[in-house]
């Protein structure tokens, strides 16, 4: 017995030095030297200050902004520091509550708005956190932006094509917009 | 589905598929102990790592020895995570200074890891201390991946081995696959996906303001942190404003690339798979995607290999493959199909190329719809448990597919190694069924499969597919079960239903509004994954033992040739038939009955 006892704590001390402390520390050392922005959370910096990360979306509920996917983060929309999808079943009532509470909301903040909303704009995405919108969620805001800012409706358009990303490589994933960069750029906008 | 999805999901298998020859013949290179370039440089390290476990690695084990070895290794692993989870309040590397996991979820989360499941009944960004996520989680999640690569290694010894007592040696087949396999995959993918924007380092959670302040409803708490419930049980709330987020580090991308990789599944973060910082990019989702199953897929060539008939190893390929591949459109379809409710309600779900449409609920825009149901599929098809998007919110029949993939015994590529050894055992059945339609004693690979490798094959079979029934039975009568379940109708019965396929075939993804994190759950869980691991894990040691000791029987006329595509027919036959007399009536309660209300 004593033949495999003594290997098998001696092979988990030994492979819990290497795979626990050895394998982190070296991924983490080549991480810092190679690609320390990303590592560190791919934060942008304006004036010196953070204003968010690139990756992680941030809560829009101004109608002078453009909104991004539903959260179901709580306690708060957007809280990072606890990841979490709604979970909702389709058909569960709360799903369309919660997809009609939407619609009225982007209703209310412009009563012209189109009549069908993008499915990605009336729910809630995996991690509550999602920094994006799809091309079709950001030209249904277009109108109400540009009216509440008071600007022109094909600058905010082009805005909107400058801030769209294609698939990665032509080909992978799907076409996007990034909530919080394209607001960042609206304020920086106007501010000219 | 659109052009596009379709072209993503066809690019994925080509670049798998190409994958398959190269890593195979390399993994049967390392695990027959080839002198080659990379034992050129890593020999010394392996020599020196057997001196210090104090083991001469030409000391061969007898299948109880080995399965001895395996269990005594787990025991030590258990204890050495239960403590890690129990303590790490007073240990370092804990910036954000949590305290120690509780009795039952410690217990959960070590079987868990143990056992290669990786089912999470706790979110990794409020829980864990980077230390646990080193020192715990990821080196479980190397030890139990190579234990399964190792015992599959056993088990083909078994079938190449004539008259012999014994089946290798289990320290030297554990080393070989973390430090030839494991260690130098994960360290690359990891690096890869840093550069995709994965977090990797030591500092403490960061706080970054928002650019618009917002107000929400705080629930109200009580000095004991419960939430106060007014009139008709609802919530109290009050207002509150949220100006800032705290953005969660530490060292995701070195657990991230392992669990993918050893088909593990346990995130860094709550979410998984579907947090930015854990999967930035549609390439990021790529890699991720590739390497859960490129081991899984290409120890078929190795198997192949190994066994001096490579056809052998394709036709367990092709099988897997043809179970796979029409169970993944169909959920892909089901998905783009989006919700009736929905679109009554005003959303459009149509695809465009301004839009992915669909079912969006629970889904990350980058992915979209394709690669949702494509990681849906692929991560249940292995037993890797990591996801992309909330299962529970995709669609009935979309959410049907995840855990009928789960319930065919995860051996459709399964577990690394574990699910190689599954397939393996049902192609023992499939054999030993048609042995008895010709009335022949029936041969696999020149082995007679005789009375006792078939107890052991059908307990194989039978112990996972047993706890998933019995635990969705327990925890569907008793009211701390019921209480879980977060979603009315069938629906609620399809989360308790897809826990325990998830646990009993150590698998660890979720339909996660289930609230697993309660003692009942725990425990619960935590005895299927112990069941469904190591009921599986022992008999299939046993059956190595049992082939090595018999002699090698030249194939005649009357022997079935098991690399024929009639076989692999006849094989996918065999899984898609057990899996569906066992778990049909399940489904028909739970998610059938769910699309029939939702469509009616």
């Amino acid at each position: 017995m004593m033949k495999i006892i003594r290997p098998a704590l001696v092979s988990l001390t030994v492979f819990t030095i290497l795979t626990g402390i050895i394998y982190p520390l070296a991924v983490t050392g080549l991480a810092q030297l190679i690609f320390p922005h990303e590592a560190n959370g791919s934060v942008m910096v304006k004036n010196g200050k953070p204003v968010g990360s690139a990756l992680i979306g941030q809560p829009f509920d101004d109608p002078k902004y453009f909104w991004g996917r539903l959260s179901a983060t709580t306690p708060s929309p957007y809280n990072s520091a606890s990841s979490s999808g709604s979970n909702l079943a389709q058909s569960n009532p709360a799903l369309i509550e919660q997809a009609k509470g939407r619609i009225s909301a982007l209703r209310n903040a412009d009563p012209q708005a189109p009549a069908l909303v993008p499915a990605d704009l009336a729910t809630a995405s995996g991690s509550g956190l999602d920094p994006h919108i799809s091309p079709a969620a950001a030209a249904y805001q277009v109108q109400r932006v540009a009216k509440l800012r008071g600007m022109d409706e094909a600058k905010v358009s082009a805005l909107v094509a400058a801030n769209t990303e294609g698939r990665q490589f032509g080909i992978l994933g799907e076409p996007t917009v990034n909530v919080l960069k394209i607001n960042l750029a609206l304020d920086e906008l106007e501010q000219k | 589905m659109t052009t596009n999805g379709m072209i993503q999901i066809a690019l994925y298998f080509i670049v798998l598929l190409a994958l398959v020859k190269p890593l195979g013949s390399y993994m049967a290179k390392v695990y027959q102990g080839e002198t080659f370039w990379p034992s050129r440089i890593l020999g010394p390290v392996e020599r020196l790592l057997y001196r210090i476990f104090g083991i001469r690695p030409e000391d061969e084990m007898s299948w109880k020895t080995y399965a001895g070895a395996a269990i005594v290794f787990k025991i030590a692993c258990f204890f050495l995570l239960y403590l890690i989870l129990r303590v790490q309040g007073v240990l370092p590397l804990n910036p954000q200074g949590f305290a120690g996991v509780s009795p039952d979820l410690a217990f959960n989360t070590a079987v868990s890891f143990i056992t290669n499941t990786n089912w999470q009944a706790y979110g990794g960004e409020s829980t864990m201390s980077y230390l646990t996520q080193m020192t715990g989680l990821t080196v479980q999640n190397f030890v139990s991946a190579a234990q399964g690569m190792a015992i599959l290694v056993a088990l083909i010894r078994g079938f190449t081995r004539r008259n012999s007592k014994t089946i290798g040696n289990y320290w030297v087949d554990m080393t070989r696959s973390i430090l030839y396999i494991l260690l130098p995959l994960s360290l690359i993918i990891a690096v890869v996906l840093v550069s995709q924007g994965v977090v990797q380092n030591f500092s403490p959670y960061k706080n970054v303001p928002f650019l618009q302040t917002i107000t929400y409803d705080n629930p109200k708490l009580d000095a004991k942190g419960n939430p106060v419930t007014g009139a008709a049980g609802k919530p109290i709330t009050e207002p509150a404003k949220a100006s800032e987020h705290t953005l969660p580090l530490g060292p995701a991308a070195s657990q991230i690339a392992i669990k993918q990789l050893g088909t593990n599944g346990g995130g860094f973060f709550n979410v998984n798979s579907a947090h930015p910082f854990e999967n930035p990019t549609p390439f990021s989702n790529l890699l991720e995607m590739l390497a859960l199953l490129s081991i899984p897929a290409s120890l078929c060539y190795t198997f192949g290999k190994m066994v001096g008939d490579k056809r052998q190893g394709w036709a367990l390929l092709v099988a897997m493959l043809i179970v796979l591949i029409p169970l993944l459109f169909f959920c892909y379809s089901r998905e783009q199909a989006g919700n009736p409710l929905l679109t009554t309600a005003g959303v459009n779900q149509t695809a465009s190329d301004l839009q992915p449409g669909g079912n969006m609920e629970g889904k990350e825009m980058r992915f979209g719809v394709a690669n949702s149901a494509l990681f849906a599929s692929v991560t249940t098809t292995t037993s890797c448990g990591a996801v992309n998007a909330m299962h529970d919110s995709f669609s009935p029949l979309g959410g049907l597919v995840p855990m009928v993939l789960m319930q065919l015994g995860e051996v459709i590529f399964g577990g690394v190694g574990s699910g190689l050894y599954g397939m393996l055992a049902f192609a023992m059945v499939a054999v030993f069924v048609s042995g008895l339609m010709v009335g022949r004693t029936p041969e696999y690979l020149g082995k007679k499969i005789e009375a006792f490798e078939m107890k052991m094959v059908a307990l194989v079979i039978l112990v996972p597919a047993s706890c998933v029934l019995l635990g969705s039975a327990i925890s569907s009568v008793t009211a701390t079960g019921v209480a879980g379940i977060s979603n009315p109708g069938p629906h609620g019965f399809s989360q308790i239903l897809y826990a325990f396929s998830s646990a009993s075939n150590n698998n660890g993804s979720a339909f996660a509004g289930l609230s697993a994190n309660t003692p009942f759950y725990n425990t619960l869980l935590g005895i299927a994954m112990l069941f469904g691991r190591f009921w599986t894990m022992v008999p299939i040691i046993a059956v190595a033992g049992s082939l090595a000791s018999k002699k090698y029987v030249t194939p005649s006329a009357g022997t079935l040739p098991t690399h024929t595509p009639l076989f692999v027919v006849f094989l996918a036959s065999i899984i898609i038939i057990v899996g569906a007399l066992t778990f049909l009536p399940g489904l028909a309660l739970g998610p059938i009955a769910e699309h029939l209300m939702l469509y009616k």
